[in-house]
């Protein structure tokens, strides 16, 4: 990149004058101090309203010099780069600031006695209690809906790979990625509506898992798909030429193959279902105690326990803690199935020549 | 994991003496294969099943609740269905849906499509692996985390904000502000924006990607600049790419329903300015009014639930139609 070496106004050259590489840098630095600065002697209280400044400041003040120096289709290049760079940052520091405030906050109560205890006799008030038995109801929710999911959403794609062709195939590709547009709250009530409104089921875990099987089932059948689509053609061709029937093909050839994939597949719908707090509020209910029976009576669940304790607490307290060190825990357990699956995911992708 | 195989394997080319559905052509079919094409089929036809009974039978207790409505069911701006009479309507919800949904979108399609372009265009190689994988964190974040987060760390960094917007645009009515609490519908559209960032960040880049090569070569040959080749080459090939990613966010959007209940102070009107609390979005109402209800109450709360399934149906096919017109890429493993 020979334009490095050519900043500054060089008479003579075929090129027109460039700016110097640490140029947007050195912009970046001084509008965040000027921002802050401006802030300062204005009294802002608020990080957004410094960092908008800044960010103005840049966008600006990079145009401006540029325009000067350059020319004014390159200030142009300069401002779209500058945005695009702005654009990142803004949806960068939301999510710090929600990992940051989330482990700060959350390792305050966080210990093997929160893992260990339930709230049974402690009032929403008071300090201690834990989250056991959201654990237990979110572990078994969600265990019952990857049981019922996942053999429903394998098979549903291997027929849109294996066999699908025509009208029907073609209804189930589109359904299922209508599907995964299914807001959760609506699964919910479906639920709610067929198993407990009119079939007279009461509130219990399982008739969350079920809703949580709704929204899996869509997200299991595309990756399981897109996986199988990437087993080579040559593999099956082999197979049956070897008069090995189609369905000892598909089951001891092709899934195989796939099988990290989809693996990865199911352990990211785990990992999104996990975090489903809406269908468990309306049919699971949620309580302080410990049921271990996902069949019957109302359990907890851990994103209802949070929802739980921040309503309860008003956002003070020793509720505002434990909903806090249960966001933790969550955000752990769904972080933990992301980095296993994608391990999973490298460690067994399937060895297609592409 | 970027699938853009141009399907690869699967329904291979007509293969000789084999039927449609892979049976052997001369008649015998093992009963293995028999049974197993039942259960895959089976498994698909229960998709449709399960679409279609969702349908079914909110529809069924919608129009029970419907039929006992005093009240018109679309224009009312009351909630009242254990009162005698009961009266219940879904016009707050209506409009704080679109409009919570419309203040995303106008957040979030923007930056998205700047984070796409980051990525794809502007980004070192060594970096846009990470930031990529920093995107899909932000997209497995669960919602009950980021209304935790919005309740009780965005909302209070918002004062300042606000105080801007209605100096310098109170004027405007719509961002007129009253001192109270931020928790309107305008920092839902906020919150909102920032989950539905990943979605249409992942569907466009997708779509960045699939530029033509060949197309952005021949631009800067002619000497463009990196931004006149985005706006020349990138942008016009990937535009209905783009749109059906943003109505996918929007689908998302229109919903989510934790961190709206967590962070709207709701109430049954209509006002002007979007910076003051109140108002309402269908699922937030759902959550916040489920625990009360009545028999009634639930049914009436089907019925609004109905109504959002029919717009996010409407939304998300219409997205999938554009996208499925260009097989090449699919948003559903995004």
């Amino acid at each position: 990149m020979s334009h490095a070496t050519l900043s500054g106004k060089r008479p003579g050259g075929l090129r027109g004058a460039t700016l110097p590489k640490w140029f947007p840098w050195a912009v970046a630095v001084g509008a965040t101090a000027a921002g802050l600065g401006i802030s300062a002697a204005a009294g802002l209280q608020s990080s957004i309203q410094w960092a908008l400044i800044a960010a103005v400041l840049f966008i600006v003040g990079s145009y401006a010099v540029s325009a000067r120096v350059e020319g004014r289709r390159q200030a142009k290049d300069r401002t779209a780069t500058s945005m695009v760079w702005v654009a990142f940052l803004l949806a960068v520091i939301p999510l710090a600031s929600l990992v940051w405030e989330t482990v700060q906050r959350g390792v305050k109560v966080l210990d093997t006695y929160f893992l260990t205890r339930s709230m049974g006799v402690v009032a929403d008030s008071e300090p201690g209690g834990g989250i056991y038995h959201a654990l237990l109801g979110t572990l078994e929710q969600v265990g019952l809906a990857t049981l019922m999911a996942v053999p429903v959403g394998v098979l549903t794609a291997i027929y849109l790979v294996e066999y699908g062709r025509g009208n029907l195939a073609r209804a189930v590709t589109f359904f299922v990625d209508v599907m995964t547009g299914i807001p959760s709250i609506v699964a919910g009530l479906f639920v709610l509506s067929l198993w407990i409104v009119i079939l007279k089921m009461g509130y219990s875990g399982f008739a969350g898992s079920l809703a949580l099987a709704i929204l899996m089932i869509p997200v299991i059948v595309r990756s399981t798909e897109e996986m199988l689509k990437l087993v080579p053609n040559e593999l099956r061709e082999a197979s049956l030429a070897l008069g090995v029937p189609k369905w000892r093909t598909i089951l001891k050839v092709v899934v195989p193959t796939a099988i990290g994939g989809i693996t990865t597949g199911v352990m990211l719908a785990i990992a999104r279902i996990t975090g489903e707090t809406a269908p468990v509020l309306l049919l699971v209910w949620g309580t302080n105690f410990i049921n271990a029976n996902p069949f019957s009576d109302p359990q907890a669940s851990l994103p209802m326990y949070i929802y739980l304790q921040y309503s309860n607490s008003g956002g003070e307290g020793p509720g505002y803690d434990r909903a806090w060190a249960a966001a933790l825990t969550l955000i752990l357990f769904i972080m933990i199935l992301n980095l296993v699956a994608r391990g999973i995911a490298r460690w067994k992708a399937p060895k297609s020549g592409r | 994991m970027d699938i853009t195989t141009q399907n690869p394997t699967a329904p291979p080319a007509p293969q000789p003496g084999r039927t449609e559905d892979g049976r052997a052509a001369r008649g015998t079919t093992r009963p293995g294969d028999r049974i197993f094409l039942g259960l895959s089929r089976g498994s698909g036809i229960l998709v449709l099943v399960i679409m279609a009974a969702i349908a079914v039978f909110l529809t069924y207790r919608a129009v029970l609740a419907i039929g006992k409505d005093e009240a018109n069911f679309f224009t009312t701006f009351e909630w009242n269905p254990s009162g005698v009479p009961p009266q219940f309507g879904i016009a707050v919800l209506a409009f704080g849906t679109v409009v919570s949904s419309i203040i995303a979108m106008a957040i979030a399609v923007p930056i998205a499509v700047g984070i796409a372009l980051f990525l794809t265009h502007y980004a070192p190689r060594r970096l846009s692996g990470p930031i990529a994988y920093v995107i899909d964190l932000l997209a497995a974040v669960p919602s009950i985390v980021y209304g935790l987060w919005g309740a009780l760390v965005l909302v209070p960094q918002l004062d300042g904000l606000y105080g801007w917007l209605d100096d310098y645009l109170g004027w405007t009515g719509v961002f007129a502000w009253n001192g109270g609490a931020p928790r309107s519908l305008f920092t839902v559209g906020i919150l909102l924006a920032l989950m539905i960032l990943p979605i249409i960040t992942n569907v466009s880049r997708e779509v960045f990607r699939q530029v033509p090569q060949m197309h952005e070569e021949a631009a800067l040959a002619l000497g463009a600049t990196r931004w006149e080749v985005i706006r020349m080459a990138v942008l016009p090939f990937a535009r209905s790419g783009v749109i059906s990613a943003s109505m996918l966010g929007l689908g998302r959007a229109l919903g989510e329903t934790m961190a709206v209940a967590m962070v709207l102070s709701s109430s049954f009107d209509i006002q002007a300015t979007l910076l003051d609390p109140g108002g309402g979005t269908f699922a937030q109402n759902i959550a916040s009014k489920f625990n009360e209800a009545s028999e009634m109450g639930r049914d009436a709360l089907i019925a609004s639930g109905l109504v959002l399934f029919v717009i996010t149906l409407l939304v998300n096919g219409a997205a999938r139609l554009i996208i499925a017109r260009r097989k090449e890429y699919s948003g559903a493993n995004a």
